[in-house]
């Protein structure tokens, strides 16, 4: 279902840091010992075996980030991002794997492009990554794709996302199908008859500004629905990119009557609300658009209670031409592989809004398991995915400094707090910084 | 021989630094309205004279920059710039370059090396002079932003309700119709609030913003709102900006018969405010349209001073109150 350039596996030991892996429920200064790309050891004062040391006093070993929600623009828009421009993007923002969405050009609806997507990855992949597939063909919302057969040359996922599958009764029968895959439905919940020509949040900012109004219902309505097909197909479902209270509301509603229904937020809805967007700064643009004060606290109130399990980065890379245009023409989007990890930790964790364990888990375990995959952590006998973490330490987001080929980013010219170290995906060091 | 002008003294408020733009209502504070009003006064003493060329903006170059169509703004930024003695550049998206395919950021580039001192631009898609701005060195004045701001529309609205009533403070404003595509609207909001004045939006709800109260506003849906106002300001119908299908009445007759602006919903004395273009006999009666209440022209030819007004504001470094001479020679 991941899929990397084949490269040795690693003998590494991080000496000294505070090792801190919610899942395991390990906090304390540890040295940590990989052999042949496998933790081998945990424990104070190992011997190094004559492998490489890293020195972690002062940092913090965490198992490392998955990212569930990626546009690699791959095929397409190579200009924008590629396979490996993107996953080493990924591996300077502490991932150690990402799932890519299928709305690419052409679109992922035949095993075809997903073996040929597959085929590029193990070639240039610098971390892995997973391939999600449409539901419908051409991502038209008319017909199903062949599930199963993509299932089986490795998608890891399904979703229609940039778009919402329309028709309740196809969406239904996704979910009765999903089970012949093995996979789960991810779905871009939107109304479309209620976001037509929509720019923003609807709300006092965009009565002020004039922008057409993209309101919280728009999501909802259409999360309230996804949530009832799934409750009655008896299915998992994974909502994307939640932005809305309403929406979340829903969500933990449909939890207490059972649904196994999962949901991510954006690092951008997290820290941002309708109120940045009077700068008319065409990178605080994007679907779901930024939303009031009272959605991004109630996101934030269930990342921490766990209602949403899932940070995703909705990493959408955009030709810088294509953004260099007046707000309402610009394109839907921002960049965030190789700054959410920090800007979280600058805008949630150093104000106290989340304990630093909580936003470690719901950026590494809990997305792995909203797609079944395998969590990273830190134990003898796992496979090392590993992050290594100064959150002390400030930088200033410079253009010129993404390894992604695009440089969307809301958060450019901000000084943030908290800095990748060392990445180690599937046992390699992936990133060193 | 150049003819005496003195921009008249009165009693302003305290200046601030020069502004680099006008973008937005937002931008400008009470006291800054309130200088602009009062140098447009300056300019339509001057303009009774029979000579109205005046030299204040002698070498500057300004670009007229028009996306969308329009002609008292462009034509009155037009005049406004010659009436100053500015070099004067009109550019209209249909058949220049724009044709081509050339985006916003290129048109401006190109434009800002002929290094204009002003960039006057109208554009369908909001965010657009912010644009323009960011990337030329030009002073920008916004004419108009997809359904964002049109702040010269407010000062002039401003100005006129000033002349005819002799005071903006309390005066109630009854904004009519299609609020929601309207940047003559948000922009006349701001300034109204700014300068103290009451404001109550009348429309069908599927055309109020949800919201908008925010900005300081009443809103009614019912068009007997309008009996106690002083002016009753009517918007146009934007059905070029309205999206097929979007239902946001079931029609334009029952529009018309609902907040349709008639002699019969007003009563005598009350002024009637229009932006134009109008649409006759659609949001407003053409008895109405063409009743001496009605300050429709007065608004035209206070855009012309005003604008004459923003354009000396942005270009001129020292103090209104002073010999234009003398201004001139600071900047």
């Amino acid at each position: 279902m991941l899929f990397v350039k084949a490269e040795p596996a690693e003998n590494l030991v991080v000496r000294g840091a505070r090792v801190l892996d919610p899942v395991e429920g390990v906090e304390a200064v540890l040295d940590v010992r990989v052999d042949a790309g496998v933790i081998a050891a945990i424990g104070a004062g190992l011997d190094t075996n004559e492998h490489r040391v890293v020195d972690g006093t002062g940092l913090v070993l965490a198992p490392a980030f998955v990212d569930p929600h990626v546009h690699l623009r791959t095929p397409g828009r190579e200009d924008e991002e590629t396979i490996a421009s993107g996953t080493a993007a990924a591996a300077a923002g502490g991932y150690c794997a990402i799932l890519a969405m299928p709305n690419t050009d052409p679109i992922v609806d035949s095993a075809a492009v997903l073996s040929s997507l597959a085929e590029n990855a193990r070639a240039e992949a610098v971390i892995p990554v997973g391939f999600l597939a449409a539901i419908s063909k051409g991502q038209a919302g008319a017909e199903l794709t062949e599930m199963g057969e993509l299932a089986d040359a490795g998608a890891a996922g399904f979703t229609d996302d940039g778009r919402p599958v329309v028709s309740p009764g196809l969406m239904r029968r996704a979910l009765q199908y999903s089970p012949v895959a093995g996979r789960r439905v991810a779905v871009h919940c939107e109304e479309p008859t209620l976001t037509r020509g929509a720019q923003m949040h609807e709300g006092i900012v965009s009565a002020e500004l004039g922008f057409t109004g993209y309101p919280s219902v728009g999501e909802s309505v259409m999360v309230e629905r996804d949530l009832s097909l799934a409750g009655y197909e008896a299915q998992p479902i994974h909502l994307m990119h939640l932005s809305a209270r309403e929406s979340i509301e829903a969500l933990s509603r449909a939890q207490a009557g059972g649904v196994a229904a999962t949901g991510e937020v954006t690092p951008h809805h997290l820290c941002l609300t309708d109120e940045d967007v009077r700068s008319l700064d065409a990178n605080v643009k994007m679907n779901p658009p930024l939303r009031g004060t009272e959605d991004r606290a109630a996101l934030i109130e269930a990342l921490r209670d766990g209602t949403i399990c899932a940070i995703a980065t909705d990493h959408a890379p955009h030709a810088r031409h294509e953004k260099d245009v007046p707000f309402e023409e610009a394109p839907f989007g921002v960049t965030g592989l190789e700054t959410a990890f920090a800007a979280l930790n600058t805008h949630l964790v150093a104000p106290g809004l989340i304990a630093l364990s909580t936003l470690l888990e719901r950026m590494s375990a809990g997305p792995a398991r909203a797609f079944g995959l395998e969590p990273p952590r830190i134990a003898v006998g796992a496979p090392a995915n590993l992050v290594l973490l100064d959150t002390g330490s400030a930088w200033r987001v410079l253009e010129d400094d993404f390894r992604s080929r695009s440089a969307n980013s809301w958060l450019l010219g901000q000084t943030l707090k908290g800095r990748v170290r060392l990445t180690v995906a599937a046992g390699r060091i992936v990133f060193e910084g | 021989m150049t003819p005496e002008i003195t921009i008249m003294r009165e009693e302003l408020p305290p200046m601030r630094p020069p502004r680099r733009h006008l973008l937005s209502i937002e931008d400008l504070t009470r006291d800054d309205v309130e200088r602009l009003l009062a140098t447009a006064r300056s300019f339509d003493q001057a303009s009774q004279r029979e000579l109205k060329k005046l030299p204040t903006l002698r070498g500057r170059t300004v670009v007229n920059l028009f996306f969308e169509s329009s002609t008292r703004t462009s034509s009155s930024f037009e005049l406004a710039a010659k009436r100053l003695s500015a070099d004067v550049m009109s550019i209209k998206a249909a058949g220049s370059s724009v044709d081509k395919g050339e985006s916003l950021k290129d048109t401006a580039l190109t434009l800002n090396a002929y290094d204009p001192d002003v960039i006057v631009i109208r554009h369908a898609a909001i965010g657009a002079p912010q644009l323009v701005a960011a990337v030329t060195g030009a002073h920008v004045v916004n004419a108009g932003d997809g359904k964002h701001q049109h702040p010269t529309q407010a000062l002039l609205d401003l100005y006129t309700i000033q002349q005819e009533l002799g005071r903006i403070e309390g005066v109630h404003v009854a904004i009519v119709g299609d609020v929601l595509h309207s940047r003559v609207a948000r922009s006349d909001i701001q300034a109204l609030v700014l300068c103290g004045a009451r404001v109550t939006l009348v429309g069908p709800p599927t055309l109020i913003p949800r919201g908008i109260e925010a900005m300081g506003c009443e809103v009614s849906a019912d068009i007997g709102a309008i009996a106690d106002a002083d002016v009753v300001y009517v918007l146009r119908m934007q059905r070029e900006r309205m999206l097929e299908g979007a239902n946001y009445v079931p029609s334009l007759r029952e529009y018309t018969a609902r907040w349709g602006v008639t002699p019969e919903r007003l009563r005598p004395g009350q002024k009637v405010m229009h932006p134009g273009p109008m649409n006759r006999g659609v949001e407003i009666d053409p008895r109405v349209a063409d009743s001496p209440d009605a300050l429709i022209e007065a608004q035209v030819r206070a855009g012309l001073v005003v604008r004459m007004a923003v354009l000396y504001d942005l270009l001129t470094h020292g103090p209104v109150g002073v010999p234009v001479e003398a201004a001139m020679e600071v900047a």
